[in-house]
């Protein structure tokens, strides 16, 4: 197997999901009787079945969760460099035919933000933009980055898919991980929501972390956007995923997100709605099933949720942040990709891991090694 | 009685119990627990502290006149990228010890002993004292030794796992076999593990994990630093030799003294 799509084709969206929905009871407490679970048991503990199980599946990922990652949650927080972009997707305040202003972070600007978040502590960043390749291409991220890159320890970007020889470019520029949602695994539902740009094509943006892997990079971030299509086996395919890639690309870590459908400017209403208790049900399945995998949750979820879901395996998370370019301290007033929901400062945040015995952890990386 | 100190490079220790950093709830825990537990090499990860920063959070509640740091190189992934780190750290935090981690594999953390020995021997050359983290591989560990490294910390079981003693057999080879002290590292998560390494004359013992993670690190830091003095007071007193049958009340020898 050299690409993960030649495991993806042997797939059926159809089958995959009829098999998770039609697992039983006894096949929960099958998988739950196991030390190691596979794919198949992941399955059952995603599915309908899995539910009355749900609070034996958070305490055991709570205690995998502590056992491997401590009494610690790492932060770092987004930083937008632009909303320009050339792709239109039916989720995104950022999306072509959406008649905001457009704004790319001037060296300068872009400064000012580094400023803004160092003082609230951070030391890994999250660079994000839209896809626009002529003002906002390798050369642009290239330049940001060397920019930042005395400021931070770690510095992960979220912008569109590479080619592999951009992707060792920016891993000898020093950067550590790339996170690229597949959004859906769902083809012709992808399609739908992704009908213009080079995002529409489903092949490249599947076969992006096979390039990741190649280019030796130290982390890749996977996720779906949940809302688009059924949570269930979107999970499954990003869980496929996940263990093609740890056996593939063995030197590299990966981590989960889990977003969800969030309101923004011209929003799309969630297809498939994934209430709290299935995020909590997804969340403990992906522990159980990979210890060492990072799971991170977003300033998109509820101040309540986020709250209580630090106990349950969760293990990294951001604060305060702001999903418009220049939205810290440039122009707080440009529009956002989506609105957050978890408003809390930092120290807020900090202190609220604290009370319930978590550490918050800002530098767990050095990226003058390399 | 007190158990003999333990000397490794320039440094004698009183306790044999060596602590890590990592995984604590606050850092006023992590330097509680550690001082509880008498600790006098305590490892802390490089990627986790600012060198450069005196106000370091994890470097300035580590400062202690009985506690002597051991900076380790977690995170990196090859003999280059070790030997960078070390210097680094001995320019910042001026110790010439350091921790040898190399684990290009970041989901167990195995430790790679191709790139281990390379970064090793470059580094004895360059005047550190140099404890690696090793596989219980007995060969690795006399070609460590034959470089010049200054002990040698074979693990138990993966690190983290909390597992206890799954290589057993390799270590007593590698404990037989060693002209430098051994120190099991990794995989121990209970006391009882620390005292039985201890007993089959490991020389110390890193614990980090089953610390930071229990419901008490203060109390567990007490009770792995009374296993760990049991253990080695076992050892230099001599156990009793294990029996596989008991001991026949009518010899069958017993003719040939007729």
């Amino acid at each position: 197997m050299t690409n993960f799509k030649e495991l993806f084709d042997q797939y059926n969206w159809d089958e995959t999901l009829s098999g998770i929905l039609s697992k039983t009871p006894q096949e929960v407490e099958f998988a739950l009787a196991k030390d190691k679970i596979d794919l198949e048991d992941f399955k059952a503990l995603i599915s309908p079945a899995g539910k009355p199980f749900l609070e034996e599946m958070v305490q055991r990922s709570h205690q995998l969760t502590r056992k491997r990652f401590g009494n610690t949650i790492q932060m770092y927080a987004p930083m937008y460099l632009s909303n320009e972009c050339q792709n239109i997707c039916t989720y995104c305040g950022f999306s072509f035919t959406n008649k905001i202003p457009r704004r790319t972070l001037t060296n300068e600007e872009i400064l000012k933000e580094v400023g803004f978040l160092k003082s609230k502590g951070y030391d890994h960043i999250l660079l994000v933009t839209g896809e626009a390749n002529r003002t906002v291409g390798v050369d642009y991220i290239s330049n940001a980055m060397q920019l930042i890159r005395k400021h931070f320890s770690n510095i992960t970007i979220e912008v569109q898919p590479l080619d592999q020889d951009e992707y060792e470019r920016l891993v000898a520029d020093g950067l550590y991980a790339v996170l690229v949602y597949q959004e859906t695994y769902h083809r012709e539902e992808y399609k739908k929501h992704h009908p213009k740009g080079k995002k529409s094509n489903f092949d490249y943006r599947l076969e992006t972390p096979d390039r990741l892997g190649r280019a030796g990079i130290h982390k890749i971030g996977l996720g779906a956007l949940f809302g688009l299509e059924d949570w269930r086996a979107d999970s499954f395919f990003t869980a496929l995923h996940l263990k093609y890639l740890q056996k593939t690309y063995w030197q590299t870590k990966y981590s989960i997100s889990f977003p969800r459908l969030r309101p923004h400017s011209g929003g799309l209403e969630p297809k498939v709605e994934m209430t709290d208790s299935d995020l909590v049900q997804l969340i403990a399945a992906y522990r159980i099933l990979d210890e060492d995998v990072e799971l991170s949750i977003s300033t998109r979820e509820s101040e309540v949720f986020r709250n209580n879901i630090v106990q349950m395996g969760i293990t990294s998370m951001s604060a305060e942040s702001k999903t418009n370019p220049g939205g810290y301290v440039v122009e707080k007033q440009s529009l956002e990709q989506f609105e957050i929901s978890d408003e809390r400062s930092t120290e807020e945040i900090a202190k609220m891991l604290q009370k319930q015995g978590l550490e918050a952890v800002w530098k767990d990386w050095e990226n003058n090694w390399a | 009685m007190k158990n003999k100190s333990l000397q490794i490079g320039d440094k004698k220790f009183q306790s044999r119990l060596f602590t890590g950093t990592g995984k604590f709830s606050s850092s006023q825990l992590m330097r509680d627990s550690l001082l509880a537990s008498e600790s006098e090499l305590i490892t802390v990860a490089l990627k986790r502290v600012d060198v450069q920063n005196n106000e370091d959070d994890i470097l300035s509640h580590l400062q202690h006149p009985h506690i002597s740091l051991l900076p380790n190189t977690s995170g990196v992934r090859n003999a280059k990228e070790a030997i960078f780190a070390a210097e680094l750290s001995r320019e910042a935090l001026e110790t010439n010890w350091v921790k040898l981690e190399i684990h290009p594999d970041p989901k167990y953390l195995l430790p790679d002993p191709i790139e281990t020995l390379k970064a090793a021997e470059e580094l004895v050359k360059k005047g550190f004292v140099v404890m690696p983290y090793i596989h219980a591989d007995p060969v690795l560990c006399k070609k460590l030794e034959d470089v010049g490294c200054q002990c040698v910390m074979p693990l138990g079981a993966p690190i983290g796992s909390n597992k206890g003693l799954k290589t057993l057999d390799f270590l007593e080879i590698i404990i037989e076999q060693s002209n430098v002290p051994v120190v099991v590292d990794a995989g121990i998560g209970s006391p009882s593990h620390a005292a039985f390494a201890m007993e089959i004359g490991a020389d110390a013992v890193l614990v980090n994990t089953a610390i930071a993670v229990s419901q008490n690190p203060v109390e567990m830091a007490i009770a792995f630093k009374m296993a760990v003095e049991a253990g080695r007071m076992a050892y230099e007193a001599k156990l009793a030799p294990k029996r596989n049958f008991a001991e026949a009340s009518s010899p069958l020898t017993q003719f040939l003294n007729d």
